[in-house]
């Protein structure tokens, strides 16, 4: 019976809610007395506000209240703490008030709240706001934000360099300096916006009689919530309760500690009310992260025979104008480490800039800095196979690390856990039957067809992560996790979690964890997460961690369940504890298996209590904090057909194989679909998502009518396959699998693309590959 | 200024004073409590607030409540019957078309518009279909197969 459940693919026992319009998310609560807050965001991307005259709409009907930044700080509310800071960089970290009092930055920054009865009464007092704005110049290109002359956002930080990050290892330059071969490029990795479907929310209730806060938050990660408000909002952390109820998506973009959770808060003390914001959609585009926007020179050095010597980049981040929570150790650590990729490159050196802009504030977005690294290494892999005339696999092979099971560490210092690149690589070769596809295509070319082909092997560091790494990296948390498993007296188990999952099926693949582990029914067991008051501390859901990191605490428990479960059991049977042996949900005296006491049976008899063993406690309820030894290294090898229509630009995605390794599948549906997800938001990024300002800081692409979320037209079935390779660093052998669509996806299309091109002689191509770039690429290439 | 609406939500009479402006979702959400319609965004493209009137499909973001006035509203609250899911609410559990479930109702309600103009849609037929509704998580494969899915169930 056991077997049968790890591993299958049960159906999700979130869906029930979900499908019935029962789930409830932020934006559903009503409390008593509840009023709707409204926020006067700037239209201008760099300004002096000289003055904020709220007369006219603090009469208007309905009204309870205009306040500004300056009350917001009176009343004893502090910046916006930045959780990331990496050492041995100079980072600066400039005040971000969650209000802005003389300066505003970028458009979007809040710059005064209304209060009213409703929503409507909110948004008409917002237009009657009037606030006098000094515009000042404007800077939004990461790359010219440093230069001379280029307005400065911040007092303190010169050329608006946030931080120089530089990671090195091996002799790049002697790499360089011995190389047949030198290929570069000059690569955008373009800033996205990550449109989860819910747009953010937040309900704050204050008590005055009691100083406590409840806050309803569509945030990834409560507990992380609650610690950071507790600095900036001066509430002590045991008088504040964060809930995060259903939550809509987030893909980073709600792992941030944001301002309107600040401003919702600030507004209930003021008028003494419940008090919720909603953003729109709009204001999402403005006020909600971003992710990516990287300016990346690159060069890698490698010999005739296509082995890679060395990789050197000078990157420059975006990071927005303001730090928010994670933003500096996006394109450091989660970016700069990974340069090896898949592959024994000696010698590594990348210099990243985090440089302040005009623009929104930019944080993790699903994949963070690791899509900005395998984009980098994937396509150079191909750009150097073009350059020698040789197959893109080849190359890939002749550089792969080799398989492995017990770490292997790469240039830039980090140890892989585990890993079969290869493996992964001939598998997806296989599934999409590539020499044939380069049979096709050279067939297609005769006929004036130009399909591509495109490949992208990849590893990417999740499962976030050892503490004492955490602290090493200047990460202001742990990256451990938790979780109680209580047994009730009837058999039934709850189990509270720390993790915060907001789609990613949790509630299904830890209730089959624990029904695998001890016994009971899928349904007998409730997952419990997302509530600082019932569930224990943990470091949330993000950075593909909640499986790989929260079942390692899950596990915890469940063996201290066993353990005591195991001393009862001898008790009751009267025999020793070391004869006393587990299976199926049955404790039974070795060698007799008919003498046995079922997990229920101990379960009853642990909280009732009648006859307990010598000096064991009463009930039956573990709790366990589990921090992993590493990372985890999923990977695979994902392989993209395309063809391009080079009268129109045009490019149709016309396969896509992926083959991922994330250790142990705990539930292949909910992998599948993380992987389909994952996959269409990295193709995305190669077609069709791209966030543009204008050189005023002006968004333009600034709802959904102007961005193009991806449609299901866009996309076919997508072939999966996988293959296992488990991880020592957590018990049960898993690897995080939210991600690694997303990062692998966008080389494999991008590379596709560039190949359907090459005979062509296109060699300068920018993401998103829409139309009109891929028809003026093919225009210039023909000029 | 106020304005009389009488309409049936889910098969529930209900006539209120309502200001002109007010979008049906909000009138759906925060006068009946019907939070099972999300909203997603504000230019109409995702999508999340599709609910059926008169038996079409429509985004109640862009429907003024007094637009709606005299017609009969359905919203995802409504489409289970008798305590048994509706065969396109079991396909979109049984073949895991969703995740965070944020787009869900508005993309099962159109769902249900579709299979009753298509009743036996190719894939791609499914994937134009869906052209007025956005998923983030999903990537749209496991949707379209519960949309045939229930296709097929509900024409056996």
């Amino acid at each position: 019976m056991a077997s049968r459940i790890l591993g299958s693919a049960i159906k999700r026992r979130e869906d029930p809610r979900l499908i019935t319009g029962q789930a409830r998310y932020t934006d559903d609560f009503v409390l008593p007395g509840m009023v709707y807050m409204s926020v006067v965001r700037s239209p201008y991307a760099h300004a002096r506000i000289r003055g904020i005259d709220s007369s006219r709409a603090a009469a208007m009907p309905g009204v309870l209240g205009v306040f500004t930044g300056q009350q917001m700080k009176d009343a004893g509310f502090g910046p916006i703490p930045c959780a990331w800071v990496v050492p041995a960089s100079d980072t600066k970290t400039p005040p971000y008030p969650p209000i802005a009092i003389d300066t505003v930055r970028y458009v979007g920054n809040a710059v005064a709240i209304v209060v009213a009865q409703d929503r409507y009464q909110a948004r008409d007092a917002v237009e009657a706001v009037e606030v006098d704005y000094d515009p000042l110049p404007v800077t939004v290109d990461a790359f010219k934000a440093t230069q001379k002359g280029a307005p400065q956002l911040h007092a303190d930080v010169a050329s608006n360099v946030c931080f120089h990050w530089k990671v090195s290892g091996g002799d790049v330059e002697a790499a360089f300096r011995d190389a047949d071969v030198i290929v570069k490029d000059h690569i955008i990795n373009q800033r996205l916006i990550p449109n989860a479907m819910e747009p953010r929310a937040a309900l704050a209730q204050f008590s005055s009689a009691s100083g406590e806060v409840t806050l309803w938050s569509t945030t990834q990660n409560p507990h992380i919530e609650r610690f950071l408000l507790s600095i900036d909002t001066g509430t002590p952390e045991h008088k504040i309760r964060v809930i995060a109820p259903e939550v809509g998506g987030g893909f980073g973009s709600k792992l941030p500690h944001y301002p309107e959770a600040a401003m919702t808060i600030f507004a209930s003390k003021m008028v003494n009310r419940p008090v919720k914001w909603t953003e729109t959609r709009s204001e999402n585009y403005h006020s909600t992260t971003h992710g990516r926007d990287h300016i990346q020179d690159v060069e890698i050095a490698a010999m005739k025979d296509g082995t890679i010597t060395g990789l050197r980049a000078r990157v420059w981040a975006n990071l927005g104008a303001y730090l928010s929570t994670a933003a500096p150790g996006i394109p450091t650590i989660l970016h700069g480490l990974m340069l090896s990729g898949v592959y024994t490159i000696p010698n590594i050196h990348e210099d990243v800039f985090g440089v302040f802009s005009n623009t929104t504030p930019v944080d993790a977005y699903r994949g963070a800095g690791r899509p900005e690294a395998v984009f980098m290494v994937e396509t150079m892999v191909d750009r150097l196979a073009r350059e020698l005339k040789l197959d893109p696999v080849d190359v890939r092979r002749k550089n792969l690390i080799p398989p492995f099971q017990d770490g292997y560490t790469v240039a830039t210092g980090l140890v892989y856990d585990s890993g079969n690149y290869e493996g992964a690589l001939t598998k997806a070769l296989q599934m999409a039957d590539y020499p044939k596809l380069r049979l096709e295509q050279a067939e297609a070319r005769k006929k004036g067809q130009y399909l591509g082909i495109g490949v992208c092997t990849y590893a990417e560091i999740c499962g976030l992560g050892p503490s004492q790494v955490a602290g090493a990296v200047g990460f202001g948390g742990g990256l451990w996790e938790s979780a109680i498993v209580r047994f009730h007296p009837s058999g039934k188990v709850h189990v509270m979690v720390g993790i915060s999952p907001h789609g990613q099926g949790e509630e299904t693949t830890f209730a089959q964890i624990v029904a695998n582990e001890l016994g009971v029914g899928v349904d007998d067991v409730e997952i419990m997460h997302g509530d600082t008051d019932q569930t224990p501390m943990g470091w949330g859901t993000y950075g593909s961690r909640s499986t790989a990191v929260g079942s390692g605490a899950l596990m915890g428990a469940i063996k201290k369940i066993k353990e005591k479960a195991t001393l009862i059991t001898a008790h009751l049977l009267e025999a020793a504890p070391e004869d006393i042996d587990y299976a199926d949900g049955k404790f039974f005296v070795k060698g007799s298996p008919d003498k046995f006491k079922t997990i229920q049976d101990v379960a009853l008899m642990a909280n009732v209590a009648w006859n307990m063993p010598k000096g064991v406690e009463p009930g039956l309820e573990t709790s366990s904090f589990f921090d992993p030894p590493n990372f985890v290294y999923p990977f695979g090898a994902h392989i993209a057909l395309v063809e391009v229509d080079v009268e129109t630009g045009e490019v149709a995605l016309k396969r896509y194989v992926a083959v991922d390794d994330c250790g142990k599948v705990i539930n292949p549906m909910i992998v599948e679909g993380q992987i389909h997800g994952g996959i269409a938001q990295g193709v995305g990024q190669a077609l069709y998502e791209g966030a543009v300002y204008d050189d005023q800081g002006q968004l333009l692409t600034g709802s959904m009518m102007d961005y193009a979320v991806p449609k299901a037209e866009n996309f076919p079935n997508f072939e999966l396959g996988m293959t296992e390779t488990l991880t020592n660093v957590n018990p049960l052998g898993v690897k995080g699998i939210g991600e690694t669509g997303t990062i692998a996806s966008t080389p494999a299309v991008y590379n596709a693309v560039a190949d359907a091109l090459a005979p062509l002689g296109v060699k300068t191509l920018n993401m998103p590959l829409t139309p009109e770039r891929v028809w003026r690429a093919i225009q210039e290439a023909r000029s | 200024m106020k304005l009389p609406v009488s309409l049936s939500v889910n098969g529930v009479n209900q006539s209120a004073e309502v200001e002109p402006r007010l979008l049906l979702v909000h009138y759906l959400r925060d006068h009946l409590g019907l939070t099972g319609t999300n909203v997603g965004c504000d230019t109409s493209q995702c999508g999340a607030c599709t609910v059926m009137i008169d038996g079409q499909a429509v985004k109640s973001c862009t429907v003024l409540t007094v637009q709606a006035d005299g017609s009969k509203v359905m919203t995802i609250e409504g489409l289970a019957a008798n305590g048994k899911l509706h065969p396109v609410q079991q396909a979109f559990w049984d073949k895991h078309g969703l995740q965070c479930g944020f787009c869900t109702p508005g993309m099962i309600m159109t769902t249900c518009a579709l299979i009753e103009r298509n009743p036996k849609p190719t894939e791609a037929e499914v994937r134009h279909g869906l052209e007025g509704n956005l998923c983030r998580c999903t990537g749209y494969q496991n949707i379209v197969a519960a949309v045939q899915e229930a296709a097929a169930r509900m024409k056996a």
